[in-house]
C-alpha cells in the first residue's frame, strides 16, 4: 500500500470530527480565535470523558448533533458539493439533500472521534484582511504518531455569526472530494437518486450504530 | 541484493510505461474526469487491490493488532519511521530546504541514541516535527506536474510522477536493501503489516461514508498530493478566501458550459474544476462567485 497516502488517511480517521468545534461562541471573536477556542474544547471533552473514549457511538453522534451543529453552515456546503445540479433541484430536493449530507458527515466524525487520544491544537498564522468575510483558519493537530496533521476550515460571515463550511484534513478539502461522487451519482440518478443512495447509507450506519 | 533493488525499479518503470498502450485506448474514449483519462485501468486495479487485500492483507494486519501491545506496535512503527527519516532529509534538501533537512537529520540522531534506535520518538517531544516528504514530492517541487492518477497493484493510489519516485523510494530503501533475504523479507513483511494494521479503522470508515470509494480516494489522494508538494501552502489559498486575479480570471474565460479539457501533459496544471455557467444562470442565494474558488 501506498504507505504515504494511507497512513495520512489513517490520520483522517482520528482527527476529521475535530473540525467541527462546539458551545456556545463569544460574539465578535475573530475567527481564528473562535475556532481555537472551540477546537481546545472539543478535545479536552473527548479526552476528559470516559464514556465517549470506551466507544460510546450513541453518545459521540448525540454531542456532534448537540453542540456542533450551530456553527457550521451546512446548507452551503451541501450546496457547493452539489453543484450544478443545487440549482436545478427544487427547495424540497434541497433541503432534503443538506438533511441527509448532514446526517452522513455527523456519522463520519462521530466515528472518526472513536480514535482521539491525547491530541492538541494548533493555530498557525492567521493572515486575513479585517474586512473579509470568507477566510481560512489553518491548524495543525499535534501528539499523535508521525508527523502533525494538518486542518484548515473555510468560514464565512453570516448575519448569525462565523460559521464553518469547508474544512481540509491532510491537504483534501471536504466539498472537493464530494463534488465528483456527487456529480457522477447525480448524471447517472439524478438528485432524486442522490438523496436515495445518502438515504440508504444513513440507514445501514445508522442500523451499525446500533448494534 | 543488486538484482532485487533493479528489479523491483524495473517493475515499477514497466508498470508506468506498460499502462500507456491500454490507456491509449481508453483516453480515446472521452473520459469523465480530466485528472484521471485511466479510470477505468485504474478502477480494475483498484477492484485487484481490495481483492487481495480483504483476502489477506487485512486479516493478517487484524491479527497482529489483536495479537501485539500497542505500545510494541508504536515502537515498531516508530523505529522504521526513524529509518525513513534519513530519506526525509534527503529529500528535503533536494527540495532546497536545508533548515528542515537539518531539523530532520537532527530527529534521526536524538532518536537512534536516546529514542533507543528509533523506538520512542523523542524527538517529536523536544519539538522537532517529522515532515512527509519523499521523491515524488521532490520532483513535484522541481516542477513535474503529477500527470494522470494512477493506482498501482499493490501500492495503491499513485500518479504517473509519484510512480516514478515510489520506484527511486523502494531503489535506495535500506530495508529492501538488506543483503540477508530472510531478514530482509522478515523486515519487509513486519513493516507492511504495521502500517496496515495502523490503517484498519481509516479503511473501515472509507467503506462507509464514500459513494464511490474509488472516486473518493482518488480525489482525496490528488488533493493530498498537491498540498504535500507545497507543505500545505497551496498557491491558491495564499489569499485566504479572496479571489486570486488569476482564479478571477478562469472563471470569466469559463463562461460557456463546455466540458473541461485533458490537461496537455507534464505541466503542474491545478485540479481541474467543474466551470460555473456564465451570467445567464440565476445564482442562488446559497452560491456566491466565490465559492468558484475551489
Amino acid at each position: 500500500m501506498n504507505s504515504n497516502f494511507f497512513s495520512a488517511l489513517r490520520r483522517l480517521s482520528i482527527v476529521v470530527l475535530m473540525g467541527f468545534p462546539f458551545a456556545a461562541a463569544a460574539a465578535g471573536e475573530t475567527p481564528d480565535v473562535l475556532v481555537k477556542n472551540l477546537s481546545t474544547e472539543v478535545l479536552d471533552t473527548i479526552n476528559t470523558d470516559k464514556d465517549i473514549q470506551k466507544g460510546n457511538v450513541r453518545k459521540l453522534t448525540e454531542l456532534v448533533n448537540v453542540k456542533i451543529l450551530p456553527h457550521v453552515n451546512f446548507q452551503r456546503t451541501t450546496a457547493l458539493a452539489v453543484g450544478r445540479g443545487w440549482r436545478q433541484a427544487t427547495p424540497e430536493q434541497q433541503k432534503l439533500l443538506t438533511e441527509e449530507f448532514r446526517k452522513l458527515l455527523v456519522f463520519t466524525y462521530a466515528g472518526a472521534l472513536q480514535q482521539v487520544k491525547d491530541q492538541k491544537i494548533q493555530l498557525k498564522p492567521f493572515r486575513a484582511d479585517p474586512a473579509d468575510t470568507d477566510v481560512i483558519v489553518r491548524t495543525l493537530i499535534v501528539g499523535g504518531r508521525g508527523e502533525p496533521i494538518q486542518l484548515d476550515y473555510r468560514v464565512e460571515k453570516t448575519d448569525a455569526g462565523w460559521k464553518i463550511y469547508d474544512i481540509n484534513v491532510l491537504g483534501a478539502w471536504l466539498v472537493e472530494n464530494y463534488k465528483t461522487q456527487f456529480a457522477s451519482e447525480i448524471s447517472q440518478n439524478g438528485v432524486d437518486g442522490l438523496i436515495k443512495k445518502l438515504t440508504d447509507m444513513n440507514h445501514a450506519l445508522d442500523k451499525a450504530a446500533q448494534r | 541484493m543488486k538484482s532485487f533493488k533493479l528489479s523491483w525499479a524495473a517493475l515499477f518503470l514497466a508498470l508506468a510505461v506498460c499502462a500507456v498502450p491500454v490507456l491509449a485506448q481508453t483516453v480515446a474514449e472521452a473520459p469523465a474526469n480530466p485528472n484521471d483519462p485511466y479510470e477505468k485501468y485504474n478502477r480494475a486495479v483498484f477492484e485487484f487491490n481490495d481483492t487481495v487485500d480483504n483476502a489477506f492483507f487485512k486479516p493478517v494486519a487484524k491479527g497482529y493488532r489483536a495479537v501485539v501491545p500497542e505500545p510494541a506496535r508504536n515502537c515498531v512503527g516508530n523505529i522504521f519511521s526513524n529509518i525513513g527519516d534519513v530519506f526525509v532529509a534527503a529529500n528535503n534538501l533536494l527540495q532546497g530546504k536545508p533548515l528542515e533537512a537539518a531539523g530532520d537529520v537532527c530527529r534521526v540522531l536524538i532518536n537512534s541514541t536516546v529514542g533507543l534506535f528509533g523506538c520512542f520518538d523523542i524527538a517529536t517531544e523536544v519539538g522537532l516535527v517529522k515532515h512527509n516528504e519523499d521523491f515524488g514530492q521532490t520532483l513535484g517541487r522541481w516542477g513535474v506536474g503529477s500527470g494522470p492518477y494512477l493506482v498501482l497493484p499493490f501500492f495503491g493510489p499513485s500518479s504517473v510522477r509519484d510512480s516514478f519516485g515510489l520506484a527511486v523510494d523502494l531503489y535506495v530503501d535500506p530495508v529492501a536493501n538488506i543483503d540477508h533475504v530472510p531478514t530482509r523479507n522478515t523486515m519487509l513483511g513486519v513493516r507492511l503489516v504495521d502500517r496496515r494494521a495502523a490503517l484498519l479503522d481509516a479503511g473501515d470508515l472509507l467503506e462507509k461514508v464514500a459513494l464511490d470509494r474509488y472516486a473518493y480516494l482518488r480525489d482525496a489522494y490528488l488533493q493530498r498530493r498537491r498540498s504535500q508538494v507545497y507543505d500545505g501552502n497551496l498557491p491558491e489559498d495564499q489569499q485566504s478566501g479572496k479571489q486570486s486575479a488569476t482564479t478571477a480570471a478562469i472563471v470569466a474565460l469559463s463562461a460557456t458550459d463546455t466540458k473541461p479539457e485533458l490537461p496537455s501533459g507534464w505541466f503542474d496544471a491545478p485540479i481541474q474544476r467543474e466551470p460555473l455557467p456564465a451570467a445567464q444562470a440565476t445564482k442562488p442565494a446559497t452560491e456566491s462567485l466565490a465559492s468558484t474558488s475551489f
